[in-house]
């Protein structure tokens, strides 16, 4: 950021005087998104947490590579609850099952949960939240109150009722259905609360002066000003989905157990928390490191998208 | 400003049709037959379930039961639970002490969360920011089954700085911990929430303005910075009250709080339309007040938010 | 319909306000109560519409039937002076005078008379009415009053029985056969919140009950039986879960627990010390494998049923899953019952043998190949995850077949499918005794067409064993019967039993001399405060 100048009267940000009004008109005209992106890729942070995630999607895609064994087929009570031996570097579950097994092949399940819900309540809660947030009136009074009603429906009665549809081929998508279609009003009333901020803003008036249309101004300027809260939930809601399929498989309305999942072994695992919390630990890990690298990435995004955090540097 | 405010509440109308239409529709929806469930493992008589199946107007179409139940709002009729009890009555017993419990906890996100939040955004990449980090990400990724039982186990039982459950009458000092543990997860969102809002608003013309004009640089944050960032943190806090309110289930089991989120819970499970119905449309009215006051403290925030056209 | 003044729940709103200002505490000063861990009952408290433990222990507490049962599980007069019959269908049942219900009300043979026809007639939808289809002129299909019910005097009724039952006295202990005021039928709804009894304790007040909070309960001071209770009253919390109570007992909170939750299965008993307790209780668990199921019918069925018990290893699942606080099933009753025996012939396959469990897994595919995946139904709500996923493991790995748990999000669900016989798996079935006796473990669910017979199990010499048992001279010469009956049982399997439960508990430093029942309900009224 700026240095700390102590003779001027404005300390912090000083932006020289010729970088403001210097126009360079022989430039093509700026892509925010293709700014954001060359922007991105001058940060290690972006490297490190790419290389995370990466990581995370590879175990997804190829668990066999890093695990011999298969997890769920050679459980055995005689191993209940055993400590680390060759081969079993984290030991065994109650039902004797391979600890280390078992988050290798439930990170697919969990990042393909956690990454839908979060696509979806972005979608949706980005879309209805802008445009209740810009247009206002009736559109923002109806949008509005549907998405209190949605909110208010228990996830608990939903999760119940939209598996209960699907009790015959519940699989990762209807799970991140359940949980996703009832979760976006939050994302929604978010967006809505920042962009009745920024929509009043001087910039806003000058693109409207000047003719920007209106749903231009809200995607190309308000939009990229007002989504930091977003993606600051989005990212920390990733390990919420994650966290919730474990809830459901809890309550008996979640995946079935031949699905493998972060989830489901945080949530078998509650039984042992007095006598063998790594049950517990090793899998929560898993789940703290993948959130760990989404949520760098979206610090990343979320100034590379900010115009004034990048004019600084 | 009251012409915004009374469409508000005239919204509430086809809000409170459209969520027990909605709500009522999920109940009958769910699989299964409540009666069956009353007789337990034991054998069912068929004769005297098609007797309570009558007694609960299960055996008539959704619309007319649905439209029974709405008649009977209007004379003050909340409908009875199974236990014959009304479900007035337990409206009247669980609201009030899950209210007070999402008070508690919304105290602690704001005083914990935007403390945090504020001090991670002001000194962003420091240690403070790291290690803050590091608490919301352990606190969001362990089931809140484990911190409640960790947090009872060592400040109840070990310590004894208070008691392992909550008595009857629920009083404030006794939902200290639960309201404590509730607020965990919720504080992680405050957290990253303020801290990003601070970071943005710290760039903002208007706090150079401020610097510029001489301010003391705590005068800055805490009227120009704080201030404007607080928008999404209120949002978040008002949405989350009303995840509190009906989501606090696991937490009110484990220090047997007698609320909203187990009384609901069980009446999901065992399918009592009028039960579940009650609650979700009480909590929607709740929300749609706490909706109106956080959209009216906008404009109390950030003076360029008008209502009232 | 109830007419609820619509205030009641703005209160709810607005009370919130009140209490905030006043902080209002609560709880008794009485130090002489002792608090023990119920549930909120599911039901009015009416004698004959509670079915289920939550209110059992309630009842339990304020009344005194015919008879009660003592830590063993024998019956015991309460109140009867005497229970006979020569032919085991007609009963002459006399009683002792001069019991009062707490509101002054004398306790006459009518008391018994009304409550019984009242729980019988279907109009009244009562949960126990199937209790009394034992009694003439009891009908499934109209509301018919009980014509083997006669008055002879204030002390002194007859009943006549629909067929024989040698163990029918034992029966009258169940809290659907005590007796009911007058207060009761003159309006059911509001005696339901605040019932009126004859038993060693009361109601401390109109409104005891709190609602998913406690009821608290005082000694009856004119309560003239043999369950005298040694403490001043009862203060019965309702908690959500066990982990809370649990949590309570560890702080001194709660005097006596009955249940230890699973995470502390395999720590309570360092945790209390001399203050745990751990005792058989009256319930069986099994699953069933219905004969409807594909590959399930027939000779081929009675194989594969087998060879799916043989291939579990009961023992090494509940060190696991319950860290030995089950018991091993040796047949389809309880330990606790009189007349239990270990080596009823055939029961030898419950015992883990992978060798003879395939053997006759290959037998069977002789007959029709086995094709597809074993599955066992469960309601999730009810912590049943752990051993049905570890029993469809066992028989994965002993039979190599694809095996898995199959959950129900709800208990209604589950028993809807259940017992409309959709179900197109094998399901976990658990019974919980009602009385003492062997006979309420297997006729219940075994007999031809009998109400919770959920797998339709139906074979005409089982029923034949049944009747004979029922018309014996003696309880002794009966369970001979019974026996009998369970050597077919373990040949078909209608059932696969996997375990007997244990009541594992605890209690607090303030008290002493607890212990439980035949039932696993502790023995409130023996309980001392020190």
């Amino acid at each position: 950021m700026a240095n700390k100048q102590t003779h001027f009267v404005a300390p912090e940000n000083e932006t020289p005087l010729m970088a403001v009004d210097s126009v360079t008109g022989d430039s093509q005209p700026s892509n925010l998104w293709l700014d954001a992106w060359r922007d991105m890729r001058r940060r290690p942070m972006f490297y490190i947490s790419g290389a995370l995630i990466l990581l995370v999607i590879f175990v997804a895609l190829f668990p066999g590579v890093f695990t011999a064994e298969p997890p769920n087929d050679k459980c055995y009570l005689s191993n209940s609850n055993a400590g680390p031996m060759w081969g079993h570097p984290l030991g065994f579950t109650r039902q004797g099952c391979d600890i280390f097994a078992r988050i290798v092949y439930g990170t697919s399940t969990s990042l393909t949960v956690g990454i839908l819900v979060t696509i979806l309540t972005m979608g949706v809660g980005i879309v209805l939240g802008a445009i209740a947030g810009f247009y206002g009136k009736w559109i923002d009074a109806v949008l509005s109150r549907v998405g209190d009603i949605f909110f208010a429906i228990p996830y608990i009665l939903a999760a119940v009722v939209v598996m209960s549809v699907f009790s015959h081929n519940r699989n990762v998508v209807v799970i991140a259905l359940a949980i996703g279609i009832f979760a976006w009003p939050s994302t929604a009333r978010v967006l809505r609360a920042e962009i009745l901020r920024v929509k009043n803003s001087d910039f806003v008036m000058a693109s409207t002066a000047i003719g920007v249309s209106r749903s231009r101004i809200l995607w190309r300027h308000v939009l990229p000003n007002s989504i930091a809260p977003v993606i600051a939930i989005t990212t920390m809601s990733l390990a919420g989905a994650i966290v919730a399929e474990a809830t459901l498989s809890f309550l008996g309305v979640g995946l079935p157990s031949s699905f493998m999942s972060w989830g489901n072994d945080i949530s078998q695992a509650q039984s042992d928390i007095r006598t063998n919390p790594m049950t517990l630990i090793w899998p929560s890990l898993a789940l703290s490191i993948t959130v760990l690298a989404f949520i760098m990435m979206g610090e990343v995004i979320r100034e590379a998208l900010d115009p004034k955090a990048r004019a600084s540097r | 400003m009251f012409g915004y405010i009374l469409r508000r509440v005239l919204q509430a109308i086809p809000v409170f049709l459209g969520t027990t239409l909605l709500i009522y529709f999920m109940v009958f929806a769910m699989p299964g037959d409540p009666i069956v469930a009353l007789f337990g493992d034991k054998g069912v008589n068929p004769a005297v379930a098609d007797q309570l199946r009558h007694q609960y107007h299960l055996d008539q179409p959704f619309i007319v039961q649905y439209l029974i139940y709405i008649g009977g709002l209007f004379v003050g009729d909340f409908g009875t639970s199974f236990s014959g009890q009304p479900v007035a009555n337990i409206l009247a017993q669980t609201f009030p002490v899950t209210i007070r419990l999402a008070m508690l906890s919304l105290l602690f996100e704001m005083i914990v969360g935007i403390g945090i939040g504020l001090v991670s955004g002001l000194r962003k990449g420091k240690w403070f920011d790291n290690s803050a980090l590091v608490m919301s990400l352990i606190f969001i990724s362990l089931p809140i089954f484990v911190i409640a039982f960790v947090f009872q186990f060592f400040f109840a039982i070990k310590l004894g700085w208070a008691r392992p459950t909550v008595s009857g009458a629920a009083n404030w000092g006794e939902l200290i911990l639960p309201a404590i543990v509730l607020a965990t997860v919720s504080i992680a969102y405050i957290i990253r929430l303020t801290r990003a809002s601070v970071i943005d608003t710290a760039d903002q013309d208007f706090v150079r303005t401020a610097y510029s004009k001489g301010l003391s640089r705590g005068r800055v944050v805490r009227v120009h910075i704080l201030r404007n960032s607080l928008i999404p943190v209120v949002t978040f806090l008002a949405v989350d009250f009303g995840v509190l309110l009906v989501g606090a289930t696991v937490t009110e089991g484990i220090f047997n709080v007698p609320g909203v989120g187990r009384t609901l819970y069980q009446a999901i499970i065992r399918g009592e339309g009028p039960t579940v119905v009650s609650f979700v449309t009480v909590m929607v009215l709740i929300y749609l007040v706490v909706n109106l006051l956080t959209d009216l403290l906008y404009a109390a925030l950030d003076p360029r938010i008008r209502y009232g056209k | 319909m109830r007419n609820v003044k619509i205030g009641a729940a703005l209160v709810a709103v607005a009370a919130t306000v009140a209490l905030t200002l006043t902080g209002c505490a609560g709880g008794g000063g009485n130090d002489n109560i002792i608090t023990t861990n119920g549930s909120e009952p599911q039901n009015p408290l009416v004698t004959t519409n509670t079915n289920e433990t939550g209110g059992g222990l309630i009842l339990d507490s304020i009344y005194a039937g015919l008879v009660y049962y003592d830590a063993k599980g024998a019956p015991v007069n309460d109140m009867a002076e005497s229970i006979t019959s020569t032919d085991n269908i007609n009963w002459d049942i006399k009683i002792k005078s001069g019991w009062k219900f707490t509101n002054g009300e004398e306790v006459t043979a009518d008391s018994y008379v009304n409550a019984w026809q009242y729980g019988a007639l279907l109009d009244n939808a009562q949960l126990n009415s199937y209790y009394f289809d034992i009694i003439e002129g009891f009908s499934y299909d109209k509301s018919t009053p009980l014509t083997g019910l006669t008055v002879v005097s204030p002390t002194e009724f007859t009943v006549k029985l629909a067929a024989p039952q040698s163990d029918f006295p034992l029966r009258l202990g169940y809290s659907g056969f005590y007796p009911l005021p007058k207060a009761f039928f003159d309006d059911p709804k509001s005696f339901g919140e605040n019932p009126i009894g004859n038993g060693p304790y009361m109601l401390a007040e109109k409104g005891a009950w709190k609602h998913n909070v406690d009821i608290n309960l005082v000694k009856n001071p004119d309560y003239p039986g043999a369950r005298k209770p040694l403490n001043g009253g009862l203060d019965i919390v309702f908690y959500a879960t066990l982990e809370a109570a649990y949590a309570d007992l560890q702080a001194d909170n709660l005097d006596v627990l009955a249940g230890i939750p699973d995470s502390a299965l395999k720590t309570y008993k360092q945790d209390l010390g001399d203050r745990a307790v751990q005792q058989g209780a009256a319930v069986f668990q099994s699953f069933t494998i219905p004969e409807r199921l594909a590959h399930f019918s027939g000779d081929e069925g009675n194989l594969r049923r087998q060879a799916i018990s043989m291939s579990i290893n009961r023992p090494e699942l509940i060190q696991a899953i319950f860290n030995g606080t089950r018991q091993p099933a040796k047949d389809f009753t309880s330990p606790v019952i009189a007349g239990w025996s270990p080596d009823i012939p055939g029961s030898d396959v419950l015992t883990f043998n992978a060798a003879k469990a395939k053997e006759l897994w290959a037998q069977a595919n002789k007959i029709s190949p086995w094709s597809g995946s074993f599955q066992i139904a469960y309601n999730a709500d009810g912590g049943h995850q752990g051993w049905v996923d570890a029993v469809t493991n066992q028989i994965k790995n002993t039979l190599g077949i694809d095996a898995s748990g199959a959950p129900y999000p709800t208990f209604g669900e589950f028993r809807t499918a259940v017992t409309d016989k959709t179900i197109a798996t094998a399901f976990r079935t658990g019974w919980q005794a009602d009385y003492p006796a062997l006979a309420n473990f297997l006729e219940p669910i075994y007999q031809t067409g009998a109400g919770a017979n959920d797998g339709q199990y139906s074979n005409a010499d089982v029923d034949a064993l049944f009747l004979k048992g029922n018309s014996a001279k003696s309880l002794d010469e009966a369970n001979k019967f019974f026996q009998q009956a369970q050597e077919i049982l373990f040949k078909e399997l209608p059932a696969v039993p996997m375990w007997y439960g244990i009541t594992d508990g605890g209690f607090s430093t303030k008290v002493s001399n607890v212990a439980f029942g035949w039932n696993g309900v502790p023995i409130l009224y023996n309980v001392v405060k020190k």
